[in-house]
Formats: C-alpha cells, sequence, structure tokens
C-alpha cells in the first residue's frame, strides 16, 4: 500500500469496528466548537444532512449551493426509495445480509469495512427521517411500509410513493432552515465553488463565485466538507440535473486530493430511450418498476410487431431466463449490460432499435390497475406526458442512461481526502459502491455520511488539528482567487464561436461509446486521443459572451465543460489501467462466454487512486489494496 | 416549424426591462419548450449574443427550478406539469393564433413583488426559504430519534401529510395569485407537519411563524381567489390554507 494511502480502518471484528472507531475519536469542547468553522459545499442529501448535524453540535457551519435553494439539489430527483435493515417485513433481512448484498452488488472493489458501518448506521437514518416528518408509505395498520430493489432478495427498501429523495431532502433542508433560523448556520445559495484553498498542506476554505454578481468570494474555514454530487453529466446525456457537475471535486483533485476509481459509472436500465439531438437530459423511470414489471423483447431480431400483437411465446424475457433466481431484480450493471447484448442483437425495439420493453401486463392482471397506479401514480404520469402512451396498456420502452457515478474522492474511514482538513461525502466520495450500486443505497449512504460519519470525523480533526492562522492576504488564499479569476478570463476572453454544449455534446457522444457500457483497451486509446484533441479545440474555439462580472448562465456552463474535459481523460486512463471487469466495467477482453464480468481478483482487488501532477505529467496512480474478511471473495452471480 | 419566442429581457434586478421577439426555426413541436430555449442560446451564444437566462435543473417536474410564465399562466397552464415538462407543441396551443405562419410563445418571469427579477426570466425565491425558516421544521436533532415503528401513523394521516408535502417550492402559487401570496406555499408546509404526530408539538407555534413570516417577507394577503390551486404544478389545494388558518387562529386563542 502507498504510504498516501492511509484507509485508518479499525482492527478487530467487522461488528465492532464502527463502535470502536466512534470511542476513539476525540471530542472537541463546547467552547471550542463556536471558534470553528466549516465549510460545507453543496446542500443535498449529504451536504444538507451534515450542515445540519455540524451546526447542531456548535460548530460555525457555513453551507453554500449552486442552486437558489438546498431544496432543489438533485437528490431530489431521488424516486424509488431508501434501504434500511430493519428486517419489518421478517424476512430474513439483518445489518449483516445488507452489508453482504451491498458488497456483492459492488463485485467486491469496496472497503468491507465501510460497507459493514453503512449498513449498521442505515436503521438510524430511517428513524431519523420519520422524527423530522418525512412521510414514508404506510400500511393500514400505521407501520412503515416497504418494496423491493434490485439485488436483493428480502424487501427492504422504505419509500413515499415515487418521490423518495424530494421527501428525505426536504427533511435535511428543514433541518438546515431549523438551524439557519437558531443562528448556527449560514446558508449561501446561488454560489459555486471554484477551487479549494490549501494552506501547509490543509483544507482552510474555499473559493467561490457568487453566480448572482458574479464576484469571487473565499469562505476561510478550519475544515471544508465536499457533498457536491457525482460526475455522470461527463457524459452530457444522463439522468443527472442538467447543473450536476464535477468542478468541485475536479478542483480538489488538482489541489492533491486522490481521486478514485473514476471509471466506475453506473448505467442505469430503466432510463427512457434517447429520441433527438437536443434532448437536455434523460428520464429515469424508477427501479422500483423491476418490482412488477417484466423486462422482454421479441425473440426475433427485426420483428416490427406492436407489442401486444407479439404472443407470449415469441417473447424473451432475458433477464428470467438468464437469472432465474433474481429475474428482473438483477442488479443495475447485470440488467444494464443485458439490454445492450439483446440489443445489439438487433431485437431492440422501435424506434431506434435501442430500447426494451418493461412490461406491467402480468402485475394489472395480478393486483389490478389502482394498486399499481397507487404505487407508481407520479411515474406512470410522467411516462405518458413524455411518450404519450399509457404503461398499464402499453408496455414502456426502456434502455441504460449514465446515472451515478461509484468513483470520486479517496477517503479514509472517516471519510477525510489525502488533503488533511478536507472530507468528501455522499456520491463525491468513492467509498461504499464498488463498481457497482445497489438501487435504493445512494440515499442511504449519503445520508449516513451526513447524519453520522461526517460531523463526529470532522471533530476528531478538528480536535487533533494544529490550524495556522489563515487570512485573506496569506498568499494560498491569493492564489487560489487569482488562479480562479485567470480561469474565467481564459473563458470569457476566448474569441471561438462555438457554445460550450457542442463540445459537452462531443465528449459525451465518444465517452458514450468508449467508455459506456462496454470498453476495450484499443477504443480508451482511441478515446485519450480524441479527448486531447476536443480539449484544444475547446480552448480554442468555445464561445461566452459577456463578462465574469455578472449573472452569466453560459459562463457556468462553459466551466463546468472545461472540467468534464479533464476529468474524462482520468476516466479512460483508469479504465485502461483497470485491465479486468468489474460490476459496471466491463472490459471486452475479460468476459466470459455468456458475457459476464471476469474480475481478476489477484491483480485488481484494489482501490486505484490517481494523484494530480503538476507540469502535464501523467497522473500518479495508487493502490489500497482491498482485504475481505466477513465475507470472502467469491463470484458474484444473480442466476 | 418556425416560431417566435417572445421573451422578456432584462440585464440585471436595477435595469429596465422589455419583450423581445426571438425567431427560431426549424422547431419540432415534440420539443420541450426549454430545450427550445436551450437551441435558441446556442444560436445566441454563435452571435455573441448575451443568451436568455432561465432557471431550470432536474428537468423532469421536481427540483422547482424552472418557473416561467408562458402565454400569461405560470408552467404554462398544462394540468399538474411545470415548465420544464411543457412541450413546444403545448405551448403553442396556448398561444394567440399564428397570425403569418409562426406562432408566438410570451415568455416572462414569475413576476411578483416579493420575488425581484434576476436576469431575464430568473427571480430570487430566497423568500419562500425565509418562510420556511420560520417555522416550517420538526425540531429534531440528529440522533434524539425514537426506533420508526414506535408511533403508528394511520394511512388516512400519512397520506394527506405526503400530498401536502409533495409542494415542490417553484412559486406559482405566488405568481399566479393576484395578492401575490404565498398562502398555499406556507399552507402545504403547515398541512404536511400537522397531519403527522412528529409536527403537532409545534402545530400552533408553526402557524404563527408562517403567516408572520409571510408578512415579514413581502407577500400579499390570501383573498381566496384560488388562482394559485389552479395553476400548482403538484395540485396541492387551497383546503392547506384553511389548515394554516385554522391552526393560527387556535394557537391566537389558546395563546400557544
Amino acid at each position: 500500500m502507498s504510504a498516501e494511502l492511509q484507509p485508518g480502518v479499525p482492527s478487530g471484528p467487522i461488528a465492532g469496528k464502527w463502535t470502536r472507531r466512534r470511542a476513539e475519536l476525540a471530542l472537541v469542547g463546547p467552547v471550542q466548537k463556536r471558534r470553528h468553522r466549516v465549510v460545507v459545499v453543496g446542500a443535498g442529501l449529504a451536504g444538507a444532512s451534515a450542515a445540519a448535524s455540524l451546526s447542531e453540535l456548535g460548530y460555525e457551519t457555513l453551507c453554500l449551493c449552486f442552486q437558489d435553494s438546498p431544496r432543489r439539489a438533485h437528490s431530489v430527483a431521488a424516486q424509488g426509495g431508501i434501504n434500511a435493515a430493519k428486517n419489518y417485513q421478517n424476512d430474513g433481512d439483518s445489518v449483516e445480509r445488507l452489508f453482504r448484498d451491498t458488497l456483492k452488488g459492488g463485485d467486491f472493489r469496496s472497503r468491507e469495512a465501510n460497507v459493514y458501518r453503512l449498513a449498521e448506521l442505515s436503521n438510524g437514518i430511517v428513524d431519523q427521517a420519520v422524527a423530522q416528518g418525512v412521510p414514508f408509505a404506510r400500511e393500514y395498520g400505521g407501520a412503515l411500509a416497504n418494496r423491493s430493489f434490485g439485488g436483493a432478495l428480502v424487501s427492504r427498501t422504505f419509500y413515499s410513493r415515487g418521490q423518495t429523495g424530494q421527501q428525505l431532502l426536504l427533511g435535511a433542508y428543514q433541518a438546515v432552515a431549523k438551524e439557519a433560523a437558531r443562528g448556527g448556520l449560514t446558508l449561501l445559495a446561488r454560489r459555486e465553488m471554484l477551487d479549494l484553498i490549501v494552506v501547509d498542506g490543509r483544507a482552510r476554505g474555499v473559493v467561490a463565485r457568487n453566480l448572482v454578481s458574479g464576484a469571487l468570494e473565499t469562505h476561510l474555514a478550519d475544515a471544508v466538507v465536499l457533498a457536491t454530487g457525482g460526475y455522470a453529466n461527463v457524459y452530457h446525456l444522463s439522468t443527472n440535473a442538467r447543473g450536476s457537475n464535477a468542478t468541485a471535486i475536479w478542483r480538489a483533485y488538482r489541489r492533491g486530493a486522490a481521486f478514485a476509481n473514476p471509471c466506475f459509472v453506473q448505467f442505469h436500465p430503466t432510463c427512457l430511450p434517447v429520441s433527438g439531438e437536443h434532448q437536455a437530459k434523460l428520464t429515469l423511470m424508477s427501479e422500483s418498476l423491476r418490482n412488477d414489471g417484466r423486462v422482454w423483447v421479441p425473440g426475433q431480431a427485426g420483428d416490427g410487431r406492436r407489442p401486444e400483437d407479439i404472443p407470449e411465446d415469441e417473447r424473451d424475457y432475458y433477464l428470467e431466463r438468464l437469472y432465474p433466481r433474481y429475474g428482473n431484480l438483477a442488479a443495475r450493471d447485470v440488467a444494464s449490460r443485458a439490454a445492450k447484448v439483446v440489443c445489439d442483437e438487433g431485437r431492440g425495439v422501435a424506434p431506434g432499435g435501442r430500447a426494451v420493453f418493461l412490461d406491467l401486463r402480468d402485475a394489472v392482471d395480478r393486483v389490478g390497475a389502482g394498486a399499481l397506479r397507487e404505487r407508481y401514480g407520479n411515474l406512470f404520469e410522467m411516462y405518458e406526458r413524455i411518450v404519450g402512451d399509457d404503461p398499464l396498456r402499453t408496455p414502456l420502452r426502456i434502455y441504460p442512461a449514465a446515472h451515478y457515478t461509484m468513483g470520486g474522492l479517496w477517503v479514509d474511514y472517516d471519510l477525510m481526502t489525502t488533503i488533511p482538513g478536507l472530507f468528501a461525502a455522499g456520491e463525491a466520495n468513492f467509498s461504499d459502491h464498488g463498481a457497482n450500486r445497489l438501487g435504493a443505497s445512494a440515499l442511504m449512504q449519503t445520508l449516513a455520511d451526513g447524519y453520522f460519519i461526517v460531523p463526529p470525523s470532522v471533530g476528531n480533526y478538528l480536535a487533533t488539528a494544529r490550524l495556522s492562522p489563515v487570512s485573506e492576504a496569506t498568499s494560498e488564499v491569493r492564489d487560489a482567487v487569482a488562479s480562479a479569476e485567470s480561469r474565467i478570463g481564459a473563458l470569457v476572453g476566448s474569441r471561438g464561436g462555438l457554445p460550450a454544449a457542442q463540445f459537452h455534446r462531443a465528449l459525451g457522444d465518444l465517452l458514450w461509446n468508449h467508455c459506456g457500457l462496454a470498453r476495450s483497451e484499443a477504443g480508451l486509446v482511441a478515446a485519450l486521443r480524441q479527448i486531447d484533441e476536443l480539449r484544444g479545440r475547446f480552448w480554442r474555439d468555445v464561445r461566452v459572451p459577456g463578462s465574469g462580472a455578472s449573472f452569466n448562465q453560459e459562463l457556468e456552463r462553459a466551466g463546468r465543460v472545461a472540467d468534464f474535459l479533464e476529468l474524462a481523460e482520468l476516466m479512460c486512463i483508469d479504465a485502461v489501467a483497470r485491465d479486468e471487469s468489474a460490476g459496471c466495467h466491463l472490459r471486452e477482453e475479460h468476459q466470459t462466454q455468456d458475457g459476464e464480468p471476469r474480475r481478476d481478483d489477484a491483480h485488481f482487488a484494489h482501490v486505484a487512486a490517481w494523484m494530480h501532477t503538476a507540469g502535464g505529467a501523467p497522473p500518479r496512480r495508487l493502490i489500497e489494496p482491498l482485504v475481505f474478511e466477513a465475507a470472502p471473495l467469491e463470484v458474484r452471480s444473480y442466476r | 416549424m418556425n416560431i417566435v419566442l417572445r421573451i422578456w429581457r432584462q440585464e440585471s434586478p436595477g435595469s429596465g426591462g422589455a419583450f423581445v421577439d426571438h425567431p427560431l426555426s426549424d422547431v419540432d413541436p415534440g420539443w420541450m419548450l426549454l430545450e427550445a430555449l436551450d437551441v435558441l442560446n446556442e444560436k445566441l451564444v454563435a452571435r455573441d449574443r448575451r443568451p436568455i437566462a432561465f432557471d431550470s435543473d432536474c428537468r423532469e417536474g421536481i427540483c422547482g427550478a424552472c418557473g416561467v410564465v408562458v402565454n400569461g399562466r405560470p408552467h404554462g397552464g398544462m394540468p399538474h406539469a411545470t415548465t420544464c415538462e411543457l412541450s413546444v407543441g403545448a405551448a403553442l396551443a396556448s398561444a394567440p393564433r399564428p397570425t403569418n405562419g409562426a406562432g408566438v410563445i410570451t415568455l416572462e418571469p414569475f413576476r411578483t413583488g416579493a420575488f425581484p427579477v434576476v436576469c431575464d426570466l430568473v427571480v430570487d425565491r430566497g423568500a419562500l426559504d425565509r418562510v420556511i425558516m420560520a417555522g416550517g421544521f420538526v425540531t429534531v436533532r440528529t440522533g434524539s430519534a425514537p426506533e420508526a415503528n414506535t408511533i403508528p401513523i394511520p394511512k388516512a394521516d400519512a397520506d394527506p401529510a405526503l400530498d401536502a408535502a409533495a409542494c415542490i417550492g417553484c412559486g406559482a402559487c405566488v405568481a399566479a395569485c393576484p395578492n401575490g401570496s404565498a398562502a398555499l406555499f406556507a399552507g402545504a408546509k403547515a398541512s404536511h407537519l400537522g397531519r403527522l404526530p412528529q409536527g403537532k408539538p409545534e402545530q400552533g407555534r408553526r402557524a404563527l411563524s408562517l403567516v408572520r413570516a409571510l408578512d415579514d417577507a413581502g407577500f400579499g394577503a390570501c383573498s381566496l381567489h384560488g388562482e394559485c390551486e389552479a395553476v400548482c404544478p403538484k395540485d396541492i389545494r387551497t383546503d392547506v390554507i384553511a389548515r394554516l388558518n385554522r391552526d393560527a387562529l387556535r394557537a391566537r386563542i389558546r395563546g400557544r
């Protein structure tokens, strides 16, 4: 293991590690807490829950978000639910089982101790949300209801119709509002972090742009928490909100934070297919539909008949055929890859042949249309509005789309990056999902990080760190501001004639083709050449009207695309270096005869964490070996 | 087809504004309206003109960021839909009949006293956050929650609580109200939390704080006009306003 990567996992049996760590964490005295300032960047589930909890503890907390209100952060769009090991259904669930499902779902490329802690904290999250007034679905008797999600044989997902993310986010947002009202927390909306301030090797604040006035602001702090989400928008078309971006974590990487497993990207199997070149984003249909829907394509290639005219024996329910035990609830990467395979065989459905059917016919017969409307009402409305079909009469047409990034900033067991004082929470870190995330686990992880892990970890850091005084005049602070200024100057000063969106589309196309559902060394090498060339053209030909000194959404877009153009390169470099298949990362050179990924545990049972090097030299690849003691390595199978 | 987007252009909060016609050719009526704005913006940028400023994020009707008055109606008047869920064809359907071939879609910001215009179609809805900060929460600290199934909540309470909690904070209700009232918004929060046992202890205090915050934030008074309900993309009903008023009245009488 590299000396630069110290995971800091407590010793002893896995079930006691978190308890032990909590007992070891140093505490800050109540009076001292008020003297420490913590900046939280991002106000989604991870950021809002961390900011509110830190403020409750007594730290002077500042929370920044680029949206006009924290309630709009992209966590709001999560539909299906949140997992917890409550075992309310008495179907055999336990912390142990949620841990093993999550580890196996991630194809054994995540840190075992983190995953166990996540499962352990899951129950407390549901308790916390209920106490905040999150209206989860209930049984008639008043108890909480559950449903099933992919990659699990138990029913452990808590939900609020198809808007679970929204309701959990409102819970966290209202906690932020409560703290802001009390005066412990300051909320700064419409701020975009443009650089990290590092002094004496420690994170000491951020440079942010006030998106309304255009002014650059420095927010100095004793610790910084990045909860800025993932980077699936690097593909241009993804299920992420338009504004979701990688700038904060990318700037942190450029300042010395290691970036782990950048090539691990989840393609969600149940999205609406691409429909036109001007499409702004791809729409997700909750995976919970796989509870009741059956996925199929025609048995014969080129079958142009309408789905209702295709008789039962000429349909191929390929997930049920290939994975009889999990069937339509196979893990996401498995379901996505299977869709690609049947479409590559020419059996995809019209228009365009890049779609499969998700059919609710049998569920309508079994439980009735009313019960299905109760479960998925708002999803059906959304589908009908966009596509024009009623999903209860005509099967939905779905296809995989870029959705979630398991990769992110490398963090130790305390969620601290390789820069002391810089923490990463939620999708922004790499920690818990390995090479594939299970459905309804993202909400769980963001809130475990924000409510329960970041607050004591930040305290431990502040109690033990020796911090030198920092002011606006400190040279590192002035440098960071100057560097953000010069980047803005380069964008608005470019004399080209093309909008940033054109480069973003081109980047998305080439990543989708070469670093998407299937990857090969030859394709990735070609992509690296093309990315380099595209980046050159971007800085030559981009046009950003107006200046940096005012409200300028085109400047925001261009800055984000500029960072995606750099991040895309690191993703491809990582995908080449990981010369195995694992979870979402299918290297065509490494698959079984049935097209299943073939892991190479002898050489790649590790986290790859990349360090930026100055002067244009290639990044350095560090390794954190993964050891599996509680759940021994096995070949993942959903058959 | 060819269309004209008649858009309110205003460079900054202090500057004046005016409608400007932006013709757009080769539009497919199946495009989403905001995608048409994206296309227009790319064309403007390529000619080094200032693109149209507008808020949007999720583009699937849940984040509440988008909000444009389309042909005089907040979110365009399509039932239970936000601006980002509106297609060009649907926007044209409510536009005046084309005179010389091109249909005209009129776009303007959510205008109301409490939402100052930031730029073009972007307004500052921070007043809504300030209302929530006044009391739209349950006072519970992280870590102090009891086991989730300790308090059974009848489905008959949980479902309407979620109906009210579905509010996305877009502000269409305020933009539609002739008084610029945010009573539907505040009422939705009072109903969401007031219907659940977790929100009961603060029910009266919350109602009083919300009502006071509405005034402080510069929203107008509610005269039960009902326009808010008609434009609400999440189908929040005016009974939440009655609930807020009842809670506030009861708290005033009881002194808490």
